[in-house]
This record gives C-alpha cells, structure tokens and sequence, in this order.
C-alpha cells in the first residue's frame, strides 16, 4: 500500500479512536443505532451521488469521517436527525458548488443546518467527557500529531491561540469570569471541530498564512457571536467565514493564473479541486 | 440538457426538500397539537371525557412555595442551586378516610402545612397543630420533601421529611400530633437529600427507607468554605451525595445497609422509586440522577441489591434524570417506567424516556425507550410527573410539569449555563466560575402538560384545553380523589409559586374501581401490594406508592378507570409479603376495603 494511502485513512482512524475510547469510558453515544444509522447514509449518499454526479470513485473515507462526526456532534433522542444531517452533509458537497468545489465543510453544514431548521429536536455536542484531564490531553495530543503530519496543525494552532485571546476580549467586555469565557475549548465538542473541521483541506484555504489568517478571522467571529449569547457560535462561525475565504482564494488564483502563465510561459491554470471530500 | 445536468437538478431539489422537511414537521405537530384557546375548550368534556378546575383558593389552600436564601457565596447563582424543595405528598393522617395533603416550603422560618380534607370540599391547615409545621429551622435546614408510611404498623401513617439539613421521622401519635423519632434514623446528622422511598425490601412486614441525596453530606448550602460546590460534570458526576438505605429494625429504629446490600451511590440523586420490575415476587428500586446516568438496583431477595442500570438498557446515555414513575400504560400488567429530563430546543434536548419492558417474569430487565414512538418524549424542562387515568377510560394518562427558574427577565440564562457545562471539571464544579444570572431565566415560563392515552399506544397533550394553563416553575405532581367520587384529581407545587389543586370533573358515561388495602402480615400501609385487574381481556396492574415521581407520593389508594365497562373479571391482590388474595367479580363505582388474609 502506498504511503498516501495510508496516510488517507488517518483521520478515519483518529476519529475511530477517540470514538471507541470516549464511547469506552463515559459511553459518548447515544445509541448504535444512531452511529450506524449516520454512517449508512452518508457512505450510501456519498456513494450513489459521487458515481452519478461525477462519474469518479466514492471517497468513503471522506463519508465515514462525516457519519462519525454527525454521531458524535448531533446530540438528539429521536433517530431521524442522524439520518437528516448525514444525508444533507453529502449532498451539500454535491448541490452547492462553485467551479468544481465544494465551499462548506460537509459535517458544518449539515449540523448548521440541523441547528437552524431543526432545533426542537437537534442539540449538538456540548458537555464534556467525563471530568479528569486524561482524555482531553490524549485526544489533543493524538490529534494534534495527526494534523501535524498532515502539516495542518498551525490551522489549529492559530485557532486555539485566537480563541484563548478573544475569551480574555469577551471576559472583559461582558465581565464574566475568563475561566468560564475558557470553558467551551476544554471539551470535546472545540476537540472535534478544531482538530477536524477547520482543518479539512478541501473546505480551507490552501496557503498556510491564509489558513492562518482564516482560522484566527472564525474565532474573530465567534466572538461576535458569542457576544449575541449565541450557543454554537462555533459552527455558525465557520459556516460563515469558510465559504467567502474559498471563494477569494479561488478569484484571487484565477487573477493571478495569467500573469504567472505570462510570467513563466507555462500557461498552467490553478486547478480546481474535483474531488471533494 | 444533459443526463449529469438533469441529475444534479434533481439533486438540488431533494437537497431542499430535505432542508425544508424539519421546518415542515414542526408546522404539521403545531397544527396537530393543543391549541391555547385561552381557557377550558367548551367540548372537552365531550371531546377528552374530563376537565380541570383549579380549585385552590376556593377550597381554602393558599399555601405559597417560597425557595431558600443559601450561602451568599453562591448569591451571583442562587435562582438555579436554590431551585428545589416545593413538593407535595397525600396521607389520610386520622383515618377518616378523606385524602389531606401534606406540603413544604423551604425559606428560613417559613411554615410547611398539612391541609386536613374537611370533607365539604374544603381543606383546613392542621400542620401547626400537629406539629409539623415549623420544620424549616436555620439551624435545621430547608425541607425538600416528606413521605408518608406506617413504620411501626400502629395504623397510622408516619411522617419522614427529608431536607437539605436534617432527616427528621415524626411519628404519628394517632392522628393527634406528632413526636420527633429521629434519633432511630442511623443517618448522618446532615444530609442533603432530595427524595425518599418507603418500601419493604426484606419482606418482613417493616417499611424500609431509601433516601437519595443531591449534594454531598458535608457540604451545608448556608455554610460553605468556598463555592466548590457544583457537579464536576454535566454529564458524568460523581461528586454528589452519598444515598442511604434503612432497613427497619421494627423496634422503631433502622439500621443502615445501604454500602452492605450495594445501594450506596454517589450521583446526584433528584428521584427514586420502587415496583416489582422483573415481578420476580420481591420490590426492586430505581434511582433517577441528574447530571448523569440512571440506577436500577434489582432486589436479590431481600440479601442485597445488583445494579443492572446498563445492562437493562436503560442507564446508557447520561441525562438530567429528574422523576421516575411506575405505570402500566399499556394494560400489560407490567411496569413501564417514565423519567423526565431536560428538553430546550436548540440548546439541549435530553428528552425524557418511557422505558418498556421487554423482559418476561424472572429474567434480566430489558427496556426500549419508546418514550418518542408514544409521543411523551419533549415536554420542557420536566420535573414531576405522574400517570394518572384522568378521565377513567381504562387507559393511563401522564401529568408532566414543566419549569426551572423563571427570572425578573425575559433573557435566558442558557448561553451562560451552556458555556460552564461544557467545561473541565475545575471549571464546572466551581460556582464562582458561573456567571451571575442577574435576574434572568433557565427554561421559565413553561406549561405544564397533561398526555392523554388514546389507547393505541399514542398520547397527545390536552392540557391547556381541559384546563391547565399555569406557567409556573412546576416541581411535584401528586394524584389522589380528594372528594371521594371516583376521579382522579391532581395536585401540583412549584418552586416560588401557590399550590395548585386540581378538581376534575369526568364525563357520566366513566366507570371506575377502586382498593384501599390494609397489610397484616405486610406492612399496615400495604405499599408495595400490587392490584392487578381483569376486565375487556387484559390485565390492568397498579401498586400501593411509598413515594415516587419528583419529591411526591400519591394517595394510597388504589384507582382504575373502567371507560363504559360496568364490570370486571377479578382481582388479584399481591401482598408485600408473598401472598396472593383474589377478588372474583368485585363491584364497579366502588372503593374496596381490602385487609390482608391473617
């Protein structure tokens, strides 16, 4: 097996670890039913829309990554928002595209989506896993490594950074105590979305100091929005910021496509991205 | 217009259709739902079979919840720790076989009552008289709660309060008064309790008592070195108070087995209550916690107890458990258990449970939780509930309140709660690092709801169209026939709020049957003696309760509706103490005594 490959199947495996050792210790699920039930439907979604829309191979990695998500980060007792979320995150790669990309991260969009349409019945993950500090180091560490070799930790790192500074803005803003302005980033639902979601490579800037600059531009705008009291201020950040980011990276590389061509006599254009995960 | 483009049009469209379908289901549920008409729906005798008359103040109760002021450290969140302690219990106190109603408050010097049921419709305050009243002492703590049984089979029902402070057992001197009779409990001088169980464990004729605690024993609310305080966790919490089973000596003191017979948790305990879940003969305990798992504590004959919560099913998902109730809803003669938990839209939706049984007599306890599938799963933020068959159709109806702190301001305290919950423990478990709710509300301003049983395994809530249309922060829900008709009426307490008395009024055309049992070789309360009837081809159970729902007990009586039936097969009467009495064909529309076979 090539390394790629294997490198490829890192996130699914990361994620297939933390879940298997949360669900070990606290029981994190709320069901089987409701895991097997997201991964079923976005593995099929993923796999009968990738064929018939693009003629390319399923990414089922991609899929699976996004069925654990949903599982972990959608916290409902009834089994249709699994089902929902899983099924409009894929599809969401597929129906809102510009240029041959797709702009959201799958698993933002579909539980921004469970969120705002169905909040009656849809909360996301928000408590902590247990209450030692055991496995919050683990998974930042395991995580972290992960994107590290994946050379996408400095989109974390800056997040996380941001995040530390803009709590001390809101603590001073709003007078509330900084460790409670801290508190959301110590558990699991920050773990996943920094260390999985705002890194996807397919929905971020592809320069580094872009990505930076983007990361640190979410939690600028979380800030704002947790200054609306806004609980998931995270998602909705991201939902926001990602999909203008995209869109000016991909102007701002088709401007500068000619001038390099003319420049280097290569006539190369910046390829777009046909293989969303 | 090519195949891949026509493809990707009819991609767009289902992407939409399936973005707008949860918008469409509220629609379709809201349309179908009770709608507030602003009072009784003028068919809904007609229509549900009963009605609802808050009769509170006409029947001479004007009891008036107030929350204790606890340690000014905890000042900048007093609404949300402060928020317990208006519950409610039924006891005939003198036997004159009129349901009274026994109620706390739990400020500093403020008085609990027990409102004595004159008979005429009205209700007298007695509590002073007796001597139970003034049970809200500095130096003693704030009541929380009280259950009512006949510990040392004298014939009268006895009295066990339970208060952040101090457990205090009065005895029952004939109806006439009280004496303190703690010095038997073997309980710690300070407790922090919040719900208590009589039930015999052991089957020796002697109630036991279960108390289940919140916050630690050490930790005195009115006292405190710093403010930590609050659970390490939202959802996995270890930190709470230790919980206690007594087992009664019979000489009027107990003994405390809990830590020897394996019922010795340390969650935060809000609810409890005890059936024959596995009808193996003995009665088994189920624990409700907050801030994490559930317990099912299964009785091995009265030598200890196993813990099966997760292997039952139903303790996999930590919720916010706040009230357990026993119920046949399905006319199964099985117990089928509802535990009430948080549900805010968009912030947290624990939903509650309605845990079935799938297990037959003897075997391991299995549950589904079809709470969703009956349609009782979203209620608020739920505290008491109770079944009930309000409108005598044979089929068990559920009473949930709803309710947490309703502030001086509309703005919720949510973000706030939210942003502290999800924290590390050392975060969480601090009260200094919750922001101040400044007046505002956590889940205010709820209705409460009442779910009619269609009979076909669906419930739909009715509440505001028979009647019930307070918005209170709802704690205690207790059942009894107050007026001896034959119906079933309601009492409900809320935190800071009057207490409501609900007076129903059931359609002519309802037939009902109803048991009041005597133990002999059982204990004289009879709780735990189950009643199973026979009527239309199914088997109807209910049992006699020591105390369940969120810090409440319901009438020792045993009712069942009967829709238009005006007769029923048999009865069968399953003592506490193993033995089995059969009432062939007894007559409708009639309350019987039944005692115990010597």
């Amino acid at each position: 097996m090539k390394f790629g490959k294997v490198r490829g199947l890192t996130g699914p495996l990361l994620i297939t670890i933390i879940l298997l050792g949360a669900h070990w210790s606290f029981g994190v699920l709320n069901s089987y039913q409701a895991i097997t039930l997201a991964v079923l439907c976005t593995t099929t979604t993923e796999l009968s829309l990738r064929r018939l829309l693009t003629g390319q191979a399923p990414q089922f990695a991609s899929a699976y990554v996004s069925g654990i998500s949903i599982s972990i980060l959608v916290r409902s007792p009834m089994l249709w928002p699994y089902a929902l979320g899983a099924v409009i995150s894929i599809m969401s790669k597929y129906v809102l595209r510009y240029d041959g990309r797709h702009l959201w991260n799958p698993t933002n969009f579909g539980i921004c989506a469970l969120l705002f349409l169905a909040p009656f019945a849809v909360a996301p993950l928000s408590v902590q896993w247990g209450n030692n500090l055991w496995p919050m180091l683990v998974i930042w560490a395991l995580g972290l490594v992960t994107i590290w070799q994946a050379k996408r930790a400095h989109i974390t790192i800056a997040y996380v950074t941001s995040f530390f500074v803009f709590a001390f803005v809101r603590s001073v803003v709003s007078g509330t105590v900084y460790a409670a302005e801290v508190a959301p980033i110590t558990g699991p639902m920050y773990q996943l979305f920094a260390l999985f979601m705002i890194t996807d490579p397919k929905t971020t800037v592809s320069s580094p100091r872009g990505a930076v600059g983007v990361a640190c531009l979410v939690a600028f705008v979380e800030m704002w929005l947790r200054f609306a009291e806004i609980i998931y201020a995270p998602f909705y950040a991201l939902f926001l910021v990602g999909p203008p980011a995209l869109l000016i990276e991909m102007w701002w590389k088709r401007r500068a496509a000619p001038e390099r061509a003319a420049m280097d006599g290569t006539g190369v254009r910046a390829t777009p991205d046909s293989s969303p995960a | 217009m090519n195949r891949q483009r026509i493809l990707r049009v009819f991609a767009t469209i289902v992407f939409i259709a399936l973005l707008a379908a949860p918008v469409a289901m509220r629609y379709a549920e809201d349309a179908a739902g009770d709608a507030d008409i602003g009072g009784v729906a003028p068919d809904a005798l007609v229509r549900y079979g009963f009605v609802l008359e808050d009769v509170a103040e006409a029947a001479g109760v004007d009891f008036v919840h107030k929350a204790p002021v606890l340690d000014s450290k905890l000042e900048p969140i007093m609404p949300v720790v402060a928020a317990y302690g208006a519950a409610v219990s039924i006891v005939d106190v003198d036997r004159d076989g009129w349901n009274d109603l026994y109620v706390t408050t739990s400020a500093a010097g403020a008085q609990n009552a027990l409102y004595r049921n004159v008979g005429d419709g009205t209700f007298e305050d007695v509590a002073p008289a007796l001597g139970i009243a003034d049970l809200n002492r500095e130096a003693d703590g704030a009541s929380m709660g009280a259950v009512w049984g006949d510990y040392d089979n004298d014939g009268y029902e006895d009295l066990f309060l339970y208060r952040w402070g101090r457990p205090e057992l009065l005895h029952n001197d004939g109806g006439t008064g009280f004496t303190r009779a703690s010095a038997g409990l073997d309980l710690p001088d300070w407790i922090n309790a919040n719900t208590a169980v009589w039930f015999d464990y052991d089957a020796d004729g002697w109630l036991d008592l279960f108390v289940g605690c919140f916050y630690r024993a050490d930790v005195n609310l009115w006292d405190l070195p710093d403010t930590k305080v609050m659970p390490e966790s939202f959802e996995y919490a270890r930190n709470g108070g230790r919980n206690y089973l007594l087992r009664n000596r019979g000489d009027g003191t107990f003994e405390e087995v809990g830590l020897a017979m394996g019922i010795a948790s340390d969650r935060w305990t809000l609810a409890a209550a005890a059936a024959d879940v596995d009808r193996d003969g003995d009665t088994d305990l189920f624990v409700a916690n907050d801030y994490g798992v559930n317990e099912l504590y299964l009785n091995d004959g009265g030598q200890g107890f196993r813990e099966v919560g997760r292997d039952a099913n139903l303790a996999r998902t930590p919720k916010s458990g706040m009230n357990a109730a026993f119920g046949d809803v399905m006319n199964e003669g099985a117990w089928q258990l509802y535990v009430t938990n948080i549900s805010e839209p968009g912030v947290l939706i624990h939903g509650n449970d309605l845990w079935v049984p799938q297990h037959d007599r003897g075997e391991q306890p299995d549950y589904w939780n079809m709470a969703g599938a009956m349609g009782v799963e979203i209620a608020g933020f739920a505290f008491g509930a109770q079944f009930a068959d309000v409108n005598n159709d044979g089929w068990l109806d559920l009473y949930v309140t709803n309710g947490y702190v309703t502030g001086q301001q509309p703005d919720s305290y949510w973000y706030d709660y939210s942003m502290v919950a999800g924290g590390h423990e050392d975060i969480i478990g601090d009260a200094a690092n919750w922001p101040a709710m400044e007046g505002r509300s956590l889940s205010g301003n709820q209705a409460d709801l009442l779910w009619l049983n269609d009979g076909t395994g669906r419930f739909r809530d009715v509440a505001r169209s028979v009647g019930v249309a307070a918005r209170y922060d709802g704690r205690s829900v207790a059942v009894a026939d107050f007026w001896n008709r034959g119906v079933v009426d309601l009492v409900v307490a809320s935190q800071g709020a009057p207490l409501r008395v609900y007076r129903n009024r059931v359609a002519d055309d309802r037939h009902w049957i109803g048991f009041d049992l005597r133990g002999v070789h059982s204990n004289r309360s009879a709780i735990g003696a189950e009643v199973h009837l026979f009527w239309a081809n199914l088997e109807h159970v209910r049992q006699v309760e020591g105390g369940n729902g969120f810090a409440a007990q319901n009438q020792r009586r045993v009712h069942f509706g009967l829709g238009t039936e005006t007769a029923v097969d048999s009865a069968i009467v399953r003592w506490p103490s193993g033995t089995t009495q059969r009432i062939v064909a007894p007559a409708v529309d009639a309350l019987h005594a039944v005692k115990e076979p010597e």
